[in-house]
């Protein structure tokens, strides 16, 4: 075998943008290394229950199943098939001179790459709403995986708020499963939501699927909500206040709330990785910056929703076309790209028009009082990020140092994209003047004793 | 066996069962069931926060959040999101008063 002879390819995250780009390599003829966070490769979107439970894949799925299916059965042939070496139930928690330093359950190892693919997908994009550090108040994805991957839901009477794809698909598939959900309350209105039909349009069959969801949501769906607070006693969630579209005051008793405004990339390993980032006006975040193909330099490559937010269809695509990047110019033979750069395109239109239809809510966050938190690992209040702001300059990192929003265990992942919106309105600057905060290492919290046994 | 906790089981209830000490006390939670979803299956939190008075009780069960980590009573702390309940394990929601 040539093995050790071969580059050492590195991909991080088993999603369906980690998938394909392995399946590429290992196609070319490579053995690459795949690190994941996850017992089972598949990702978020696809996440797979442990070992022993028994739905379908049309339970777990719905119309997404036989894309599950086909991305999990290609995983596990690979790698029974010893073609890939899989690290699970591992994170990269920094990256350093070309070398990986993986927390797995035996300690940190470190691992070195030649070319590394990240595909470390994203999180639901959260703004706060007084009252959103009370237990019970979850993510939109975090119903999604208790469902998935657990069978459960995380409230006896539920309410959905914040606006996107996730918004809709999370409350049909918890109204299918059994659960009883009171209310989805979407911050975009049904005039903002047509503003996006025309990338919407790319993709009819989704467009449509996605309103064939909502029509089962029926009335518990409402469009152009504001949302006031999130009432709770002592144990946790009581309540929803929020006034509906036409300015009326209603309170929604119930003990859960998920809550997401779409994605927010995962972006910390690329900015440890030394890419560039760039502010990209239509995901109002900080996204690094790669060419079509995903390269980003230094035998870097990004795919995924890590880096653009086009779902797990265009995840595929983009792991198929990182790997095909890093195979170009290792010099191997490269798989034909235009057929995926087509359709990417048409992906990138349809994200587009979801980016439009279902913003950012900043002047919600803009009016947040002063009394509420924005970061949920401290407390840290909006009042904190304003002073902070102003003793700061505007400028993020210093913001962050002076207030401590960002410092706390998610490393600003729920409070990053807020805390620049309520510094540049204090300030009365843009978003992107503000700046981002630094990724530092490790990305995730790390017991001392792992490193005790690093080598 | 379990009593009313926060969650609610929709679908795969007909797994064996587990037990494991919250805080001392004996519960019962189904094998393949995360901390996070044992705790919260006859349970309202998983622990206080450090910062302000409310109970926490996870946000995104994807390992990014790290607001579901709980203590155990040989020290170590655990991501209840992302740890599997096993027989006989033996958590807690405050840290132990004689931890060194």
């Amino acid at each position: 075998m040539s093995e050790a002879l071969s580059p050492r390819i590195v991909i991080v995250g088993a999603g369906p943008a980690g998938i394909r780009a392995v399946a590429t390599l290992v196609e070319a003829g490579l053995h690459p290394v795949v690190i994941d966070e996850g017992q089972r490769a598949g990702g978020q979107i696809y996440r797979r229950p442990p070992a022993g439970f028994t739905r379908t894949a049309e339970q777990l799925y719905g119309p997404e199943a036989a894309k599950a299916g086909a991305l999990h059965a290609l995983f596990d042939r690979l790698a029974e098939e010893g073609r890939l070496s899989h690290c699970a139930a591992s994170s990269v928690i920094a990256i350093h001179e070309g070398r990986l330093h993986v927390l797995g359950e035996s300690g940190v190892q470190v691992v070195s790459y030649d070319r590394l693919i990240l595909a470390t997908g994203a999180s639901d994009r959260v703004a706060p709403v007084p009252g959103w550090q009370s237990a019970g108040v979850y993510s939109l994805g975090a119903a999604q995986i208790a469902l998935k991957a657990q069978g459960v839901a995380l409230g006896r009477r539920i309410v959905l708020i914040g606006s996107g794809p996730l918004l809709t698909l999370v409350g049909a598939q918890l109204v299918k499963a059994g659960a009883d959900v009171a209310a989805v309350l979407d911050t975009s209105s049904w005039r903002q939501q047509m503003r996006g039909l025309w990338g919407l349009a790319a993709r009819p069959l989704v467009a449509l699927r996605g309103l064939a969801m909502r029509a089962r949501l029926g009335g518990r769906y409402h469009a152009g909500v504001t949302l006031e607070r999130i009432e709770a006693d002592g144990k946790g969630v009581t309540a929803m206040r929020w006034r509906d579209a036409g300015g009326r005051q209603r309170l929604t008793a119930c003990d859960m709330i998920g809550m997401g405004w779409h994605l927010r990339a995962e972006t910390h390993l690329a900015d440890l990785a030394g890419c560039a980032f760039t502010y990209d006006e239509r995901w109002r975040q900080w996204l690094p910056k790669t060419d079509r193909m995903g390269r980003a330099g230094n035998g870097v490559y990004l795919a995924g929703d890590g880096v653009r937010l086009l779902g797990a269809d265009g995840a595929e695509i983009a792991g198929r076309l990182a790997a095909a990047a890093c195979l170009a110019d290792l010099g191997y033979q490269a798989p034909s790209t235009s057929a995926d750069l087509r359709k990417l395109a048409r992906v990138e239109r349809f994200a587009g028009g979801l980016a439009r239809a279902f913003p950012w809510p900043a002047a919600m966050v803009r009016a947040l009082p002063d009394a509420a938190v924005v970061c949920r690992c401290e407390n840290v209040s909006a009042a904190a990020v304003r002073e902070g702001a102003e003793l700061g300059s505007g400028e993020a990192n210093r913001v962050k140092s002076l207030s401590r929003v960002g410092m706390g265990r998610c490393q600003g992942r729920y409070c990053q994209l807020a805390a620049v919106e309520l510094v540049a309105s204090q300030i009365g600057c843009a978003p992107d003047a503000v700046g981002r905060f630094r990724g530092q290492a490790p990305v995730r919290p790390a017991p001392v004793g792992a490193f005790l046994r690093e080598g | 066996m379990i009593t009313a906790g926060r969650i609610v089981r929709l679908a795969e209830s007909d797994r064996a069962e587990v037990h494991f000490f919250l805080d001392g006390q004996m519960r019962g939670a189904l094998a393949g069931d995360t901390v996070l979803t044992a705790m919260l299956a006859s349970g309202h939190a998983l622990r206080k926060s450090e910062f302000g008075p409310e109970p926490r009780a996870g946000f995104c069960l994807m390992g990014a959040c790290q607001d579901c980590w709980v203590w155990q009573d040989e020290g170590p702390r655990i991501r209840a999101c992302s740890t599997l309940i096993t027989e006989g394990m033996r958590l807690r929601t405050t840290p132990l008063e004689n931890w060194p």
